[in-house]
């Protein structure tokens, strides 16, 4: 009951911040949400339930699920490893799609390749797509003082209007109207979850998970390790946290910035192996439809931390799968009020992430006082 | 409305014969766009709800927001018993396919995509260029300063064609007359920004046109008000948009999107429902520019006479309009 013996009396616990007012606060947006869903007349919990199951109930529902999930973990990753240097990178949305033409390019051209050697050029060629499209807002903010949050997103502009170009004038697939590219070699496809398992015999409906939800997973792992377990990654916090200080310690932020920024562009880039590698196994235009700024909220949301993003990841995918499932079963409930649930969820676990610290630590604090009745004496 | 629809569901009661009555359990499936862009998707709504009043059957309904979606909806829609699902758009071709052939017993539409392969998929196109080449005639006879100009939604091929059609009717009636052309952007969010579709119809007519075209979803709507505001003229799309601001729309290339939904629709239910591709043109009246008492002031007796006259030019096969190509 009492505080470890590490802690100070009184002291709140982390799990307190990190595990009970991320679910206080995630509960306040479902609550509004419930009411919202009221007042448009139908049932909250029933609608809460058809949320849960069309995110979790069957087999193909969890794919979907996990498949959202891996693209906004590679975004949420980039996003975080850009802010730790501080830097606030919004471009994740053109990064990814600009990563996406790496991607697509390797997979077009290495026609009859085995897979994995087809994956490993398209990892990298997504990296330096993406990363492209992330050093040269590095470079400007770092050089020029250009602040990061208005180069990014105008780079977002330059990737889509690029992207529009090349599907519609250079890339697209001759004879129709439809600006995507050939479709992908069967070779370059990344194996789907639901074929592997049809080697073992488990048969499970359609959906799109793939392989690349495992490099999902590796690359929490690898961020995890560059940001709290490198020299380059301490001087990266260090940047993000006085950058003055920093010079001090000799590091430079200017070089700390561009390469920041340059992994931070990489990682969103990687987007496209889920998304057109994985699943849709050409190029198409706006693939990333919107993924690229969840990301952000994700990154948010998990606190920048390579677990807490996946754990954010698997809510948004939830909430983009239990959706679209809700908007079917109860088509009153249709996309908009799906994207209220999710800006709710973002503003509650987001903006307004500490509104309940005050109240929980207080009642926090009520519950332990008589178990250390000495701090209240010392306080 | 009624007449085009009769002149449809004419020829595909004649195909039917005495084919008995189909239990159809329908759905559509709209694009990125939404159900309620004032364009497109809101046409196919509305042949979907034209459908839903004439037979008192319910359909099913969901819109699109990515990529992913796309097969997992038609799937959805097939495995919940929908036995004829609709899909607004190109950008569906794929997924159609894909799930076609995990459901050969359900019949599947798909608008402005040419399929004409599987047996269970039955595809309309449209033949955009005509209607943008006759609404593109209206526009040069009308103009005084002998420049007229386009604004399209997203830069695609599709809209490239609209322009393409209406370049070719402008420089039918006058080939020394000038056309702007202008994309409003490269995403999504290009259908649905009337004020930049204003922008770009100011700017147009800051360089002197005076009649401009719009095939940009909402986006158009800005550039009729913009039109209306400056005292010139413009042309809407795809529904009929003469109503918008009568006196300066001058008239509208309307494509009829809610014929081919209702028509996907009703050719299931009296059991005439057939796989292949379907093109919706001038001589079926899929396409057309709109006349009624709002533009009536707007178009003269002599202009009407010649555009009618190339419109039974195209229609015999004399007056070859070239669609644009990739």
């Amino acid at each position: 009951m009492a505080s470890p013996a590490s802690s100070k009396p009184g002291e709140i616990p982390g799990w307190i911040y990190n595990v009970i007012l991320p679910i206080l606060n995630l509960l306040a947006a479902l609550v509004v949400s419930g009411i919202l869903i009221l007042l448009i007349g139908e049932n909250p919990i029933n609608a809460l339930w058809v949320l849960i199951q069309g995110a979790f109930g069957y087999a193909d529902n969890i794919g979907y699920t996990l498949y959202y999930a891996t693209s906004l973990i590679f975004v949420g990753l980039g996003f975080a490893v850009a802010a730790h240097g501080g830097k606030f990178n919004i471009g994740g949305e053109g990064q990814g799609y600009i990563g996406g033409l790496g991607i697509g390019l390797a997979c077009l051209y290495m026609g009859s390749t085995p897979w994995p050697i087809v994956m490993l050029v398209a990892i990298v060629g997504g990296a330096v797509c993406g990363g492209v499209w992330g050093l040269v807002p590095g470079y400007l903010a770092a050089k020029r003082g250009a602040h990061t949050v208005i180069t990014t997103i105008m780079f977002n502009f330059i990737a889509s209007a690029l992207m529009t170009y090349l599907l519609v004038d250079v890339l697209i697939r001759p004879g129709q109207q439809n600006p995507e590219s050939e479709t992908f070699a069967v070779t370059s496809q990344l194996p789907q979850v639901r074929d592997i398992l049809l080697n073992f015999g488990i048969n499970i409906p359609p959906n799109p998970l793939n392989v690349s939800f495992v490099i999902a997973l590796l690359c929490c792992v690898a961020v995890y390790y560059y940001i709290w377990r490198t020299r380059w990654g301490y001087e990266l916090r260090a940047v993000g946290q006085n950058e003055k200080a920093a010079v001090y310690a000799g590091i430079s932020p200017t070089m700390i910035t561009i390469i920041s920024m340059t992994i931070s562009g990489a990682l969103c880039g990687l987007m496209g192996l889920n998304v057109l590698m994985g699943d849709q196994h050409r190029i198409v235009l706006n693939f990333t439809a919107g993924l690229g700024f969840v990301g952000i909220a994700v990154a948010l949301m998990g606190r920048n931390h390579p677990f807490g993003i996946l754990l954010a990841s698997l809510l948004f995918g939830a909430l983009y799968q239990g959706g679209s499932q809700l908007s079917f079963d109860i088509p009153v409930l249709n996309r908009d009020l799906v994207v209220v649930i999710q800006g709710l969820v973002i503003l509650f676990t987001g903006a307004l992430e500490n509104q309940f610290k005050p109240y929980l630590e207080w009642t926090y604090r009520r519950l332990t006082r008589q178990s250390v009745p000495q701090s209240t004496k010392e306080a | 409305m009624k007449k085009l629809l009769a002149v449809l569901s004419a020829t595909t009661a004649l195909a039917a014969g005495a084919a008995s009555a189909a239990d159809v359990s329908p759905a559509i499936i709209f694009d990125m766009g939404g159900k309620f862009d004032k364009s497109f998707n809101e046409s196919a709504y509305n042949g979907a709800e034209k459908f839903a009043k004439d037979s008192g059957v319910k359909y099913r309904e969901f819109e699109i927001t990515n990529e992913a979606q796309r097969e997992q909806a038609l799937r959805n829609m097939a495995r919940r018993g929908s036995n004829v699902i609709a899909a607004a758009g190109f950008a569906q071709e794929e997924a159609m396919r894909t799930v076609a052939k995990e459901f050969p017993d359900v019949k599947f539409c798909i608008v402005d995509s040419a399929i004409e392969d599987v047996p269970n998929i039955r595809s309309y196109t449209f033949k955009e260029e005509e209607g943008s080449f006759l609404v593109g005639m209206i526009a040069a006879l009308k103009s005084q300063t002998g420049k007229v100009g386009f604004v399209g939604g997203m830069d695609i091929p599709l809209i490239r064609n609209f322009g393409h059609g209406y370049e070719q009717g402008v420089k039918y009636v006058a080939s020394g007359d000038e056309v702007f052309m202008n994309m409003t952007g490269t995403t999504p969010a290009a259908w649905t920004d009337p004020t930049k579709g204003a922008e770009l119809a100011k700017s147009q007519f800051d360089r002197g046109a005076d009649v401009v075209y719009a095939a940009a979803g909402a986006t158009g709507l800005g550039v009729l008000q913009a039109a209306a505001d400056a005292g010139k003229f413009s042309i809407g799309v795809d529904s009929n948009q003469n109503w918008i601001h009568p006196g300066s729309v001058l008239t509208s290339m309307v494509k009829r999107v809610d014929v081919a939904v209702y028509d996907c629709y009703n050719s299931a239910k009296d059991g005439s429902w057939k796989g292949g591709h379907e093109v919706l043109s001038l001589a079926n009246s899929g396409v057309d520019f709109a006349m009624d008492d709002n533009n009536k002031p707007l178009i003269s007796d002599e202009m009407l006479a010649k555009v009618n006259d190339a419109k039974a030019k195209i229609i015999a096969g004399t007056l070859k309009v070239e669609p644009y190509t990739p």
